[in-house]
């Protein structure tokens, strides 16, 4: 690949081509000039538009901050920071509260973590330290297609395959086991909060290993090199020889698997249960803000309802920006001086 | 590892001898490394199993030419959600590409300021805004005003999806084109707009053409934005201005419906979308794989 921090020309605006006089010029030069002229305007307008294309995408987001705040207001003035901490959700008696919604995304969203990234992080070492050269690329290639699946086909599948396993094995077995935590207690309907982390968990794994497997190849081979001249094992060359310098980016890597499992919608929706409670146990039904604004969003009547629900998405919207310009932050510790590359 | 015992020639005494807690750890996670890969593979082939598992019995030629029965009688198809994604995301790919290439060019050709990494860091952040989001906003641009959900909202929500994803990708890709390529058309006398797009964006046609089917295959799959813009409809509709299908709003509509023959037309339908966004992803593999610069680079 070519180095582009030195290929791209420093050329802004149009380029400093001798003005012709056209109205004192020579008719010799006619020709050449007028063609000179045209193109210095043709670069102009090319520029332009170029630029406004550019524009646009500031403009964009300008745009979906201003509508969120715009059409949140009603609800922001008559709740204020409340919001966010009371249960209480009523569109009957316009009572609202987002708290179960907060709670619902931040557990499903962190059991999700807690399941993928150990996985991930196992991924991504075998793909890059330890597979046979001939197998890097069809397992980096199988991994990634997971994040091509789309969320609702995820759903499908978990409605129809996932949640009778939970409900008919998985969940029973862990409330005999490990009943006593009180995280799996109740009646195993296989829909509810723990379906839903699982089904997050295969969604967030491809991003986190695929990020680890870039800040991990960004590390300096002779890194590798040189703890295993010392006498290290393969683990212990991992261990403090790659993991040990890509840390930051893996970090980056987690906490990008957070912003997509906090905002993911479709999936959720169709496994979590649906219902505003707040409850220890995984086997519970939950909801999170984004299945909140999925399901009632276009059924909401009355202006403070819509108002709400556009609250609820102005938050999850701040959130997972944060959340990625973090991540995108600590990535690029670890990856700056490599050549770009796009997370598709 | 193995250099441990070929100790023939040298006094054993000298190496390191590996403990047995050192070289067990190695073994243990080698196979817990390895075994993460089968537990993360395990989902996918139960994933593409049941759809065709589930889905290829129920694809038929009804299926593909008609539109929903009412609740309760057999057989019905799809095809009005078929041609209303089709429709969709022809509005959304027209909106869109050329919007995104521009952005692309831009923060290539010019970008190399502080507005272009402005436009750059902008653009990763509307990378990662939650699609149900974009839905939000589609319905205060576009179904607010029309008065009604519409097709047009729903390629609006999807062609704000697209922009950052070919931006970027147009961006790199323009990027990997030498310098001197561009040099040599300048000093032809040709000019600068000329020059960009007959020889730069010409040369990366190939990698920018794998940004925009990336895009494609990220934005035919989704289904939150297409909620509460394109809402859904029964019937036929070609018109811009109406209510229309899709493919992944119908996918969710019949999953979580407690009609047995809408959950068959489901998992159909859901073979259908897998099967054209897997083929749309490997062709970009395949043609990745063959170099993003036209001539080789």
């Amino acid at each position: 690949m070519a180095n582009h921090a030195l290929g791209a020309p420093r050329l802004t605006g149009p380029q400093p081509v001798p003005k012709p006089e056209v109205a004192s010029g020579a008719e010799v030069q006619a020709g050449p000039l007028i063609k000179a002229g045209s193109s210095l305007v043709a670069d102009r307008i090319f520029f332009f538009a170029m630029l406004g294309c550019g524009l646009c995408v500031l403009a964009l987001v300008a745009v979906i901050v201003y509508e969120l705040v715009t059409k949140s207001s009603l609800s922001w003035h008559a709740f204020g920071w409340k919001f966010f901490f009371r249960s209480e959700w009523d569109p009957v008696n316009e009572e609202f509260g987002a708290w179960p919604f907060v709670y619902g995304t931040i557990v499903s969203s962190i059991l999700a973590l807690v399941l993928a990234v150990p996985l991930a992080i196992g991924v991504a070492v075998f793909i890059t330290e330890m597979s046979p050269r001939w197998l890097r690329g069809p397992l980096a290639f199988t991994t990634e297609l997971l994040a091509a699946i789309p969320s609702v086909i995820y759903g499908l599948w978990a409605i129809f395959v996932l949640v009778p396993l939970l409900r008919q094995y998985v969940e029973p077995f862990l409330a005999r086991s490990f009943g006593w935590t009180g995280l799996f207690e109740g009646t195993p309907y296989g829909i509810g909060m723990l379906a839903a982390g699982i089904i997050l968990a295969i969604m967030v794994v491809p991003i986190v290993s695929a990020i680890t497997r870039e800040v991990m190849t960004a590390v300096p081979q002779q890194q590798r090199e040189a703890v295993l001249a010392l006498g290290a094992t393969r683990w212990e060359m991992i261990r403090t020889g790659v993991l040990r310098n890509a840390r930051a980016g893996i970090l980056g890597g987690v906490i990008l698997g957070l912003g997509r499992a906090l905002g993911e919608t479709m999936a959720v929706t169709m496994v979590i249960g649906n219902r505003a409670e707040i409850a220890r146990s995984l086997f519970a039904p939950g909801y999170t803000m984004a299945s909140v604004i999925a399901n009632e969003f276009s059924e909401a009547t009355g202006d403070v309802y819509l108002s709400a629900l556009v609250e609820v998405g102005l938050a999850l919207f701040i959130v997972t920006i944060i959340v990625n310009i973090l991540a995108q932050f600590l990535v690029w510790t670890v990856t700056r001086g490599m050549p770009a590359r796009s997370h598709v | 590892m193995s250099n441990v015992t070929v100790t023939a020639s040298v006094d054993a005494t000298l190496l390191p001898v590996l403990s047995v807690r050192r070289r067990l750890t190695n073994f243990l996670v080698t196979f817990a490394a390895a075994g993460s890969v089968i537990l993360v593979l395990l989902p996918l082939g139960a994933v593409f199993g049941y759809l065709v598992y589930r889905g290829i019995g129920s694809i038929n030629w009804a299926f593909l030419t008609q539109t929903p029965k009412p609740v309760g009688e057999a057989g019905g198809g799809m095809a009005n959600a078929i041609a209303g994604s089709a429709l969709i995301l022809l509005i959304a790919s027209t909106v869109g590409v050329p919007v995104g290439i521009g952005a692309g060019i831009y923060l290539a050709e010019y970008g190399r300021n502080r507005l272009g990494n402005l436009i750059r860091f902008t653009s990763d952040v509307l990378n990662g805004v939650p699609s149900i989001i974009i839905g939000i906003v589609a319905y205060g641009l576009v179904v607010l005003t029309q008065g009604h959900f519409s097709a047009l909202a729903g390629g609006v929500a999807l062609a704000i999806m697209m922009i950052p994803t070919i931006t970027r990708a147009t961006e790199e890709m323009l990027l990997l084109v030498p310098t001197a390529v561009r040099e040599a058309a300048y000093g032809l006398g040709v000019s600068r707009w000329r020059t960009t797009l007959s020889i730069t964006l010409r040369t990366a046609t190939s990698g920018v053409i794998t940004g925009v089917m990336l895009a494609f295959a990220r934005v035919a799959g989704e289904t939150a934005p297409l909620l509460f813009t394109a809402f859904g409809n029964q019937f036929w509709n070609w018109k811009l201005n109406q209510p229309t299908a899709a493919l992944p709003l119908q996918i969710f509509t019949y999953a979580i419906s407690p009609f047995d023959e809408w959950h068959r037309q489901a998992w159909a339908g859901a073979l259908i979308l897998i099967v054209l966004i897997v083929v749309s992803v490997s062709a970009v593999r395949i043609a990745a794989g063959r170099g993003m610069l036209k001539g080789g680079s």
